[in-house]
């Protein structure tokens, strides 16, 4: 019986925090105590607060301490262990907060509004031990489920939840299974996309690192709904953690009997393998995706067949997202009304974000569907810091669009977001400020897209690299008002003939900042300036007279561009100047400015 | 079983089709010619290239037409602005990475690249950018590949991969980045590209191309110290006709003779001779291996394309493949040795020129153990499409030409040298010969209508003095593999196998006049020039190879007896075991 639970965090951004020299640093202080029989530490899966990194929390306090470094772990265990003092510094500073009461982790700004279903084991267990999910009810619902349901009855519970895919496409989860089983094969696959490749989204990451049995156990539930013996979770070679934790997740799994043959006891065989990707974001298109299985080239094919009817060597297969698998064991233990209580009208349930760019805190949340953006931007992220101004939310990744202050108050659910000009996407949440260039930042997923395309229809393969050029030539002030128009025409030509959802989808981050922030592109085309001060093409560099002529710039410049006499003003030469921005650096009369 | 009918409206018409159509078939039956670029039947349907592209009401983007069957009460629309504006944006993204310079290609007037420019009312020079520059691929003697000019169809992907089995081109890297190539770089040289030249006659625009060889011979034309003259593959006299307006597969001999006589050549000989003394020699030497116990099955030779697959792929039936020389080797080197000393030239001083529907032919040209009188048996070996060009640029009127015969000594050919250019040929006037010659009475019918036909593999068994003879027929390597395959494992038990690397034999072979995608799609162009063949066949009065008189001579003046020692020297080769890569 333990007095304490201290919790490392092990996901990926606190591990290179050097959590794991932490999580061995307090093993090694408790041993030396005599005290690893009363304190229990684990090393968990991710927290989501991540800008708080390296977390550790302990119990049965619920503490919060962030920012940990390796020199804490002995005033943790002699001051809060031994001494029962929590140490008030390293504790987690809500930003929000009107009074300096430490609050438990359930009432902070930050998890307050959050819902975690799909997350509920990430930061609580030690993911590398099957007892642990065991012992939160994990592998319940398959046991329920082989006891008590036919195949047909699993589908149905999907069915009723209203569970749409979490990987971007919001297809219904019950009726993609229902097609799978209806189609007729004895051989028929279940598949996991664990591919993840939308920049800045770490959501599938996070589950397969905190808690890959939630995938494995319902991709078990999925064999038995459709009548498959084999499965495959196609991993990104890029997560090295999770794999390793699948591995070993699976490894368990076997042992317990829960994967191969005659699990519990029950007739039903199901054997998992993983498969690693190797770079290339367009294996996460599910075509692609299985066909990259197959040993071929990753490139996704024409639909008709689709997947359930003719998918993994020409087999029916269901292929589900990470995190729509991570919802499936609860909806079947806790059921289908439980999980369609939350949400709203036509997105039923919960949804995980990967929340980045400009705003206080960022990392990993869930939130019921129908959650305003608001909501999420200023209470849960605690706002967007340095003072600055929210100026657009990117939600779908390359994939999806912006979201302008005047959509704040939308609520977020698969349908709404669309309305809007932008998708849901994976998760992917980016918060940009009045820093921020919103042409810049359709360039900079044009650039992804177009390095990722695989090649092989003409709308994708050459339409993206012109789309870009257009961007290029914008943000290098070469561009005119009829390339504006091509550049609007060719976006959606390229929606309208590609081949598959990334050529499709590619031209949105173009077309949705068009539609909310056409002057800012205007101002580029027409006055030559970004308005954000990003593009370097555009902006000068000038000294103000704010300059004392310390001569300090000059003398930095690694071009010679600047001239001036000592305390005399200082002047840059345009022509010379490379843009590099070391002048403003080292200025500490704040004279160099940026127009 | 009754297959169901779908019925759908395009562009407002009702249609009614077998379900499992796609739009593009069931727009056909209204007259109505969806242009397509990719699309090549059977191997390579894969909605890359999105030209088909229709409106399909209902759906949120644009259709491929080519693969996506119809529906019950499916309404297309073909020719929306949305979906011209679509078509027309996609071939001017083709042409703004297209190395354009069309007046010296050797496509010009007869690419599908120009013609869908023409069609869509394309603008020039719409999305100038960045463009793909690459080095040509000119490693081998008989094609050039030249990716500036590739749209990256995949058609050549698919017919070396699906027709041929071979697969040694495929699609590297990624993106704007991606070209056709070998692997790891390797040129066509350094992997086992077979020569056959069927990605030649599946691409779309000029990035595949035979190596041409017509500046040799205008210099042997110039060169009045040589002796030049040519010899003519069975299935160049069915093909040339279509390089000049005429129907597929019609027969133009005469015209073919009297134009390679106004080039310049001294003599036209018909390598139809030597097709029949190949069945001489090779029927001789299989009876040889059948009565004394040598290597069976027994492999025909004359397929360079094929010799070198075996070379490849199964060296260890090396033995098996008959040693005779092809046609045209045999036709080289009875030029050289028996005609050159009745003209009494020294072989030195001959040109020797074959025209032939066929790429692998330059290789096989300059292999060793191809060099009778010590000098390689033919110098010169062009393909039909060289020989139309040819004509051309010298201005002769070709389909005005009166037909000539051939020349002597070398220009007569039976029925049965005519018809080793379809499948089957080879096989059915073997049979002819040694029918006659074992069983000792003259054939009933000359017919062997069993080894006929486009059907990829064809298995047959005859009976020869109260002998069981199995005999199999194979076209395209892909077939001929699975051939191999049957006979590895066991599961076979040929005696005497026929195989062309080309499907449907060399009436479709690499050198042949090039078809779009849409006559390929639609009609049978196998079928069409091998039936001109077999008329031909059926209404000449010599149809066995034993019984042309310029064989017997050939014999009794100089080889003695088939398989004789002289006829060894000079009418056989060897092989070699290659590697892969």
């Amino acid at each position: 019986m333990f007095r304490n639970h201290i919790l490392v965090c092990g996901g990926t951004g606190c591990s290179s925090g050097k959590s794991g020299l932490i999580f061995q640093a307090l093993e090694k202080r408790l041993k030396d105590e005599k005290l690893d029989e009363d304190v229990k530490v684990i090393y968990t899966g991710c927290f989501g607060l991540c800008a708080s990194g390296p977390v550790v929390v302990v119990y049965p306090e619920g503490a919060f301490y962030e920012h940990v470094k390796v020199e804490d772990v002995d005033e943790i265990v002699s001051e809060h262990i031994i001494k029962g003092r929590i140490v008030d510094r390293l504790l987690y500073k809500d930003p929000t907060h009107q009074d300096d009461i430490p609050k438990s982790l359930n009432e902070t700004q930050f998890y307050k509004k959050q819902k975690r279903v799909a997350l509920r084991n990430c930061g609580l267990i030690d993911p590398e031990n099957i007892d642990e999910y065991i012992a939160f009810d994990g592998y319940q619902a398959l046991g329920k489920v082989l006891e008590e349901y036919s195949p047909q009855d699993v589908i149905d519970v999907l069915k009723a939840s209203g569970l749409r895919g979490r990987g971007g496409g919001g297809f219904p989860t019950g009726l993609k299974w229902q097609f799978a089983k209806d189609a007729v094969g004895d051989i028929k696959y279940v598949c996991c996309n664990a591919d993840e490749g939308d920049p800045g989204a770490f959501m599938d990451r996070s589950i397969l690192e905190g808690d890959p049995h939630a995938a494995i156990e319902a991709m078990i539930i999925a064999g038995y709904a459709v009548g498959a013996k084999q499965g495959y979770v196609y991993v990104r070679a890029e997560y090295p953690i999770a794999v390793n934790r699948l591995n070993i997740a699976i490894e368990q799994a076997k042992e317990y009997g829960l994967l191969g043959s005659n699990i519990m006891g029950s007739g039903i065989e199901f054997n998992l393998d993983v498969r690693l990707g190797a770079g290339a974001f367009v294996c996460g298109e599910e075509t692609a995706l299985m066909t990259s299985i197959e040993g071929n080239r990753g490139e996704p094919r024409v639909r008709p067949p689709f997947p359930a009817h003719k998918g993994l060597f020409g087999k029916p297969t269901v292929l589900n997202n990470v995190e729509t698998y991570a919802n499936i064991p609860q909806i079947l233990l806790h059921g289908a009304e439980w999980f369609s209580s939350m949400g709203t009208e036509k997105s039923k349930g919960t949804k995980v974000f990967a929340l980045g760019g400009k705003i206080t805190n960022t990392g990993l949340v869930e939130i019921p569907m129908g959650t305003t953006l608001r909501t999420i931007v200023e209470e849960i992220g605690g706002g967007v810091p340095n003072g600055k101004k929210f100026k657009a939310a990117q939600t779908g990744g390359p994939s999806g669009g912006c979201i302008p202050p005047e959509h704040l108050d939308v609520p977020i659910d698969y349908d709404n977001l669309i309305a809007i000009g932008s998708m849901m996407g994976s998760g992917g949440l980016i918060v940009m400020d009045e820093d921020n260039c919103m042409v810049d930042i359709a360039k900079f997923f044009l650039d992804f897209t177009q390095e990722e395309s695989c090649g092989k229809c003409v709308p994708c393969r050459v339409g993206t690299k012109r789309l870009l050029e257009y961007l290029e030539k914008i943000t290098e002030g070469k561009a005119t008002l009829k390339d504006l128009e091509d550049m609007e025409e060719l976006s959606y030509y390229i929606k309208d003939s590609a081949l598959c959802g990334l050529g499709q989808t590619a031209p949105n981050p173009v077309l949705s900042t068009l539609k909310y922030f056409r002057d800012e592109y205007v101002a580029h085309v027409v006055d030559k300036k970004c308005p954000a001060g990003v593009c370097k093409a555009l902006l000068e560099y000038f000294i103000t007279d704010k300059c004392t002529g310390c001569t300090l710039c000059a003398r930095k410049c690694p071009t010679n561009a600047i001239t001036g006499a000592v305390k005399q003003k200082h002047i840059i030469d345009q022509s010379k100047c490379i843009k590099c921005g070391v002048c403003q650096d080292v200025c500490r009369f704040d004279a160099v400015i940026k127009q | 079983m009754e297959t169901k009918m779908i019925n759908l409206k395009i562009n407002g018409i009702p249609v009614s089709v077998p379900a499992g159509t796609t739009i593009l078939d069931a727009a056909k039956k209204l007259n109505i010619r969806i242009p397509t670029l990719c699309y090549l039947r059977d191997i390579n349907a894969i909605g890359a290239c999105r030209v088909c592209v229709v409106e399909v009401t209902g759906a949120r983007t644009l259709i491929a037409s080519c693969v996506h069957p119809v529906s019950e009460g499916m309404e297309v629309i073909t020719n929306s602005k949305r979906v011209l504006d679509s078509r027309k944006t996609t071939v001017e993204l083709i042409l703004s990475n297209h190395d354009r310079k069309c007046l010296s290609c050797v496509r010009n007037t007869n690419c599908e690249l120009q013609t869908l420019a023409d069609h869509m009312g394309c603008e020039d020079g719409k999305f100038a950018g960045v463009m793909s520059v690459a080095e040509r691929d000119e490693t081998t003697p008989y094609l050039v590949r030249d990716n500036n000019k590739c749209i990256l169809c995949r058609r050549c992907v698919a017919a070396c991969s699906q027709y041929q089995s071979v697969s040694v081109i495929g699609a590297n890297n990624r993106g704007f980045d991606t070209y056709i190539g070998c692997a790891f770089d390797k040129g066509l040289n350094e992997v086992p590209c077979v020569g056959c030249g069927q990605c030649i006659n599946v691409c779309p625009t000029g990035a595949l191309r035979e190596r041409d060889e017509l500046d040799d011979l205008i210099d042997a034309f110039n060169d009045k110290s040589k002796y030049v003259l040519v010899g003519t593959a069975p299935s160049v006299r069915i093909g040339l006709g279509e390089e000049f307006g005429m129907g597929m597969g019609h027969n133009v001999e005469g015209k073919m003779v009297a134009a390679l006589k106004m080039l310049g050549f001294k003599d036209v000989f018909d390598i139809n001779m030597t097709a029949d003394l190949t069945i001489m020699e090779e029927g001789t030497e299989f009876l040889d291996r059948v009565k004394n116990g040598g290597a069976l099955p027994m492999f025909t030779s004359c397929s360079p394309a094929w010799i070198k697959f075996v070379e490849h792929f199964y060296p260890e039936f090396i033995p098996n493949l008959s040693s005779c020389k092809s046609p045209q080797q045999m036709f080289g080197a009875v030029c050289k040795t028996y005609y050159a000393e009745k003209l009494g030239i020294d072989p030195k001083d001959m040109v020797v020129a074959a025209i032939m529907p066929c790429t692998a032919k330059k290789f096989e040209k300059q292999r060793s153990h191809q060099s009778a009188a010590g000098v390689p048996d033919i110098d010169i070996a062009i393909t039909t499409r060289e020989l139309a060009r040819l004509i051309k640029r010298q201005g002769i009127s070709f389909t005005d030409l009166p037909d000539m015969p051939f020349d002597t000594p070398l220009g007569i050919g039976s029925g049965a040298g005519l018809i080793f250019g379809a499948t089957g040929g080879v096989m059915e006037a073997a049979l002819r010969t040694i029918s006659e010659l074992v069983e000792k009475k003259p054939l009933e019918s000359v017919d062997f209508k069993m080894v006929r036909g486009t059907k990829g593999i064809k298995e047959a068994t005859l009976e020869l003095v109260g002998q069981k003879v199995n005999v199999a027929v194979a076209s395209g390597l892909a077939n001929a593999r699975e051939l191999m395959e049957r006979i590895k494992s066991g599961e076979a038990n040929y005696h005497f196998v026929e195989i062309m690397s080309c499907p449907g034999g060399c009436v479709n072979g690499g050198g042949q006049p090039i078809k779009t995608a849409y006559v390929r799609n639609n009609e049978d162009i196998q079928a069409q020039r091998a039936a001109s063949i077999y008329n031909m066949d059926a209404a000449m009065t010599l149809r066995k190879s034993h019984e042309n008189p310029v064989i017997k001579e050939l014999y009794t003046s100089y080889f003695g007896e088939p398989n004789s020692h002289k006829a060894h020297e000079i009418l056989h080769t060897e092989y070699v075991k290659r590697d892969n890569y």
